[in-house]
């Protein structure tokens, strides 16, 4: 049983027809990329899985369990953490509060002191800037700021929702090191990435979507060999 | 000495605003909506202690205790009914038009149970006033307690948001909500429980007001109410401290233009002070610019 399943997913926005019947599966310990165009309904996707949306057919099932009807705040305590596009951290409060939201639905003080001493290793940085106010911060502070509080619910699955978007080289190269170092954590990631060579580079398997259907599947390594997928993602 | 006595009885004023004011300010920041039967919940608060006191020969204690239960369940209630199925509409406008509705429903429910002849409200405060400066200032127990009620709502509500959980939660609800869920906060419920603090302060608002101005009639809410609209805008809306400072400077100069200039010309002037704010700085006083970094 994968720990994450999605079948036959239909998403609408009002009339338009977004995500056309998507099926694919996420195994524990995995980094699966999901790659494609603007547009393709890589975010619409995630949004659906984390409760965001809601899907006009299909299933998705976490943990052998169907969260299809979940509320949304009900799927972040099954153990799955979403950092959405755009990064989304809470401007107007500091970055010692936007860590301490993260860890919301988590009642053991000890436990969120030790998983926040964890994410301030990871993230020297924010120990830094701890008590300034979030908005103030770069971007790729911001994007590491938004890493960090979905670490802080201790997920056993986190979404992320094109975490390299405008940042700049090194923080792109930083960013894509802290995944690689969330995944040897034993943590499952879910990645939505413009970038696909970056993606597939670091990713176990890969999903390409093209305007709301899956059209190339496998694993990473023959992705980035692909002809097709050189052509139309990688620029070669 | 007078000018004294004026500026105590605006603080005084100013206080039961900036308590109304805190209930518009919160919902607004949190729901995004400006809930405009607000005002007529103080109504109900204060019609729930006047039956109580005066009726049934309750203590004030426990009819004030009453009305602010009363008053929370009747904010939960309408929120869930009247707000909640709006919320996410096509127009922010249809949630204001129902809150416009829910201000007309709770005032002729009013009428029609009570009347609408004018009822004497028996202060709920027994103190005696305090006089100073050999008999020149006289502060009654009233001024007193409503300044000193204003400042503990003050303190113990920021110390909530700040400090609590559920008060972290209102501040991550107000600024995305999305990114709320996210976290794992039910956003219903959170607006739900701003809703009740709002209206349990409507409730102590409505026991101050009436206390010191003690007619009652089904519109009792309705002025007080939009002039803690006014003050919130005055201070910033969706700022708690700005609720505060604008609902006492807004008593003040109430206060202060009903005595040295025209008491037929007082809201005017209030309105005026507000109009020339809002072009100075159209956010409030301690109003913020939504910064966002792309």
């Amino acid at each position: 049983m994968s720990m994450l399943e999605i079948n036959d997913l239909e998403v609408h926005y009002g009339v338009i027809k977004a995500i056309k019947g998507v099926s694919f599966k996420v195994d524990e310990g995995e980094v699966i990329a999901l790659i494609g165009a603007n547009g393709a309904g890589k975010t619409t996707i995630l949004h659906t899985i984390t409760g965001l949306l809601k899907p006009t057919a299909g299933s998705v099932t976490f943990n052998g369990q169907d969260i299809t009807k979940s509320a949304a705040h009900s799927i972040v305590r099954m153990g799955m953490a979403h950092v959405p596009e755009g990064r989304r951290v809470f401007s107007n409060l500091t970055v010692l509060q936007n860590l301490k939201l993260g860890a919301y639905t988590r009642k053991d003080k000890n436990e969120i002191e030790s998983n926040l001493e964890m994410v301030f290793g990871r993230f020297p940085r924010l120990k830094e800037r701890q008590n300034q106010i979030s908005g103030t911060l770069s971007g790729g502070e911001q994007q590491m700021l938004a890493m960090g509080r979905a670490l802080m619910s201790n997920p056993r699955i986190i979404l992320m929702d094109e975490p390299s978007m405008g940042l700049s080289p090194i923080f792109v190269n930083e960013i894509f090191d802290i995944i690689k170092a969330v995944k040897a954590d034993g943590t499952t990631v879910l990645l939505v990435e413009q970038n696909a060579k970056k993606a597939l580079s670091i990713a176990d398997r890969g999903y390409v979507l093209e305007t709301g259907n899956i059209v190339l599947t496998g694993p990473a390594k023959e992705l980035l060999n692909n002809d097709d997928i050189k052509k139309a993602y990688l620029g070669e | 000495m007078r000018f004294i006595s004026y500026l105590i009885n605006g603080i005084s004023l100013g206080s039961v605003y900036a308590i109304i004011a805190l209930g518009y300010t919160m919902v607004y920041g949190i729901a995004k909506m400006l809930n405009f039967a607000h005002g007529d919940i103080i109504m109900v608060g204060s019609y729930v202690i006047f039956c109580l006191m005066s009726g049934a020969g309750v203590s004030p204690l426990v009819s004030v205790l009453i009305s602010i239960v009363a008053c929370t369940a009747l904010g939960i209630t309408v929120e869930a009914i009247a707000y909640r199925p709006l919320r996410g509409a096509a127009s922010s406008l249809a949630v204001l038009i129902t809150a416009i509705g829910v201000s007309y429903f709770l005032q002729n429910m009013a009428l029609l149970i009570f009347g609408a002849n004018t009822k004497q409200f028996s202060s709920v405060i027994k103190m005696d006033p305090i006089i100073l400066a050999d008999g020149k200032i006289t502060i009654t127990g009233e001024t007193i307690v409503t300044i000193v009620c204003c400042l503990i709502i003050m303190i113990v509500l920021l110390t909530f948001i700040n400090k609590t959980k559920a008060g972290q939660a209102m501040l991550a609800v107000s600024e995305d909500q999305g990114a709320a869920r996210l976290m794992g906060i039910n956003v219903n419920g959170t607006i739900s429980l701003t809703f009740a603090i709002g209206s349990g302060l409507a409730a102590i608002a409505g026991m101050l007001l009436c206390s010191s101005y003690p007619s009652l009639t089904p519109y009792t809410g309705s002025m007080p109410g939009i002039k803690a609209f006014v003050a919130a805008v005055f201070g910033g809306i969706g700022s708690i401290p700005g609720a505060f400072i604008g609902g006492i400077i807004l008593g003040i100069i109430e206060i202060l233009s009903k005595a040295y200039i025209s008491s037929q010309l007082s809201d005017a002037i209030v309105f005026m002070v507000l109009i020339i704010v809002l072009l100075v700085k159209p956010t409030g006083l301690l109003g913020k610019m939504i910064q966002e970094k792309v």
